[in-house]
């Protein structure tokens, strides 16, 4: 359980988050939603600790994340930003290596190993394993990092974007492991997502930000009408349930 | 180093095991990307570089002696004391220093840290006069000298590296530009001086690899290893550091900590080198340029001894060539800069993105 109070972030004089007070994460899967600059990643950035808030905290089942050892967070929670440029040379299994080092300080035992081995393939990146980081495609490079933030082994599991760069093919794949991960694992993911029928198709929880607050929260059949979105986004959404999916329509 | 060499004819394999410890899984017919041909597996690079360097420092003592061997013996030890300081002190700091700093190019000296030692030196001449310092030798004065000038360092390029400067062309400008105005200031100070203070201000600024005062060598030996021991006990979190911040931070590591711990590390290693042989600019560079590049993994309990191994053969091994076969034994910090500078210009020009 995640649950933020008072959080605000101020840069340059411009309140760009908050005060925000929510559960941002009750377990399941919870998508952030919101146009752009809504203070979606700022918010995502603060409760994983990436930067600090002006005001307010996070609590992590009653951590202070911010006030709390992060090599103690670590094994709670992990955190993937959108950009992760990583300059060393280092293989895909390397990388994941890295996922377990809140656990092992860096010396790999036989059950890190394992759980290596397992977040590669659980995001079918065993037979890429040795490959180097910038012999990989956007979407695998992607897929190996979020491989890496699956090897940490945390309750919860916190993703900005994890579809970016990623084809239909690979970001409906992504979806359905992030559910695994939340159904036969048994981890609380939050993410950014852009595409409000992704969110709709495979989260439990759906919440939506505009302006740095927090203008509505449900169930994805709650969320996706064309009310809330249409605040949201100011877009006339239109909504059909398709397979039992209310899917948002806005192109034209 | 990012740039993949040109790809090995398709089904072109070699067998390599894996290095992964407390792992059992042996996995053969991994494909080679690096070199095309069968490579050393990369925990066993730094023990052959190391032998390698042993030869080199044996050949050093012990051949082409003429005269009394002990007298040899001993003036000899001496300058390898001083060159594997100096190895130790600059490839192990340049490293540290280029993962913390996730760039490639940058290095302390090329940042300006041993300028900021000879400007420390000669600011505390200034103040207190050569005879002061000529007096307080010994173990406190160098441990003050040293303190003073770590903290300053560390604050001054923690402040740079925070993030403030984003673009790391700016950062190099910057680094470029203190380091002259450190060097032009010392001058400055210099020009004032009495005679007799500049005398005693250039015997400990203007160090040489073969002449060594033997006195300071322990001290110096031991203030590199005490650097050494913070740094190899660290040597998973520096491997995590080069992930960047975010990444780091993430993997539960107090980013800014680590960045001043390794920055205060990095001065002391770079203090005592200067102390004991001068500035060498473009050496630490060198050192790990290479290292890197034959250590083929990023794992910093490989890329350490690796550097400090090359450090030592280029070192003691060049001194040996220059000495006895080119007859030309005062040159080695000159060569070592030349090589070192043309492969930071060419590392420029070929990455063009830093």
């Amino acid at each position: 359980m995640i649950t933020v109070s008072g959080l605000t972030k101020t840069y340059d004089a411009q309140t760009v988050l908050g005060p925000i007070s929510e559960h941002l994460a009750v377990g399941g899967l919870t998508s952030l939603i919101g146009p752009n600059g809504a203070g979606k990643s700022t918010l995502l950035t603060i409760t994983g600790r990436l930067a600090a808030p002006d005001t307010g905290q996070v609590l992590l089942d009653g951590l202070d994340v911010h006030r709390a050892k992060s090599s103690e967070v670590a094994r709670r929670l992990a955190v993937l930003r959108q950009e992760n440029h990583v300059t060393a040379r280092v293989t895909v299994r390397e990388l994941v290596g890295f996922g377990r080092f809140p656990h092992s300080g860096g010396r790999l035992r036989a059950e890190d190993v394992e759980h290596v081995d397992r977040a590669l393939e659980f995001l079918d990146l065993t037979d890429l394993q040795d490959r180097f980081l910038d012999q990989l495609s956007g979407g695998q490079r992607q897929r190996a990092h979020v491989a890496m933030v699956l090897a940490q082994d945390t309750g919860h599991v916190l993703l900005d974007e994890p579809l970016n760069n990623l084809d239909i093919k690979h970001a409906v794949r992504m979806m359905g492991l992030l559910r695994r991960a939340a159904d036969e694992l048994g981890r609380t993911v939050v993410l950014v997502v852009h595409d409000i029928n992704f969110a709709a198709a495979w989260s439990d929880r759906i919440v939506a930000l505009r302006d740095g607050r927090v203008v509505a929260s449900g169930t994805p059949a709650e969320m996706v009408t064309p009310e809330v979105l249409g605040r949201v986004f100011d877009t006339p959404v239109r909504v059909h349930v398709l397979d039992g999916v209310p899917t948002a329509v806005y192109y034209r | 180093m990012s740039d993949s060499p040109a790809l090995p004819a398709a089904g072109a394999r070699a067998p390599e095991v894996l290095r992964r410890s407390g792992s059992a899984s042996t996995r053969s017919a991994r494909p080679v990307l690096r070199r095309p041909r069968p490579a050393l597996r990369p925990d066993l690079r730094p023990v052959l570089l190391g032998v390698l360097a042993l030869v080199a420092v044996a050949c050093y003592l012990l051949l082409f002696v003429r005269g009394s061997f002990a007298f040899a013996l001993e003036r000899r030890a001496t300058a390898v004391g001083a060159m594997v300081v100096a190895a130790f002190a600059q490839g192990v700091a340049t490293v540290v220093f280029q993962t913390v700093t996730r760039n490639r190019v940058l290095t302390p000296s090329i940042m300006g840290f041993d300028s900021l030692y000879v400007l420390a030196q000669t600011a505390l001449v200034v103040v207190f006069g050569g005879s002061v310092l000529a007096a307080t030798d010994g173990l406190p004065k160098l441990v003050v000298q040293t303190l003073v000038m770590v903290a300053f360092a560390t604050l001054l390029f923690r402040w740079l590296f925070s993030g403030r400067w984003g673009d790391l062309h700016v950062l190099l400008l910057v680094g470029v530009t203190l380091g002259l105005a450190f060097d032009s200031l010392s001058v400055f100070l210099q020009r004032v001086l009495s005679p007799t203070d500049h005398d005693v201000l250039s015997v400990r600024l203007f160090g040489r690899l073969t002449a060594v005062d033997p006195a300071t060598l322990p001290l110096a030996v031991l203030v590199c290893a005490g650097a050494g021991v913070v740094v190899w006990r660290r040597r998973h979190r520096l491997d995590v550091l080069q992930l960047g911040r975010d990444t780091a931070t993430g993997l539960g590591l107090d980013h800014r900590r680590e960045l001043t711990v390794a920055l205060v590390a990095v001065s002391v290693l770079v203090a005592s080198s200067t102390a004991l042989v001068g500035p060498m600019t473009f050496f630490g560079f060198l050192v790990a340029a290479l290292a890197r590049q034959l250590a083929g993994t990023h794992r910093h309990a490989v890329l350490l001894p690796t550097a400090f191994a090359l450090g030592v053969l280029t070192l003691v091994g060049g001194q040996f060539v220059l000495e006895h076969i080119f007859y030309a034994s005062g040159m080695l910090t000159v060569v070592v800069e030349f090589t070192g500078g043309l492969l930071f210009i060419a590392l420029l020009l070929r990455k063009r993105s830093l």
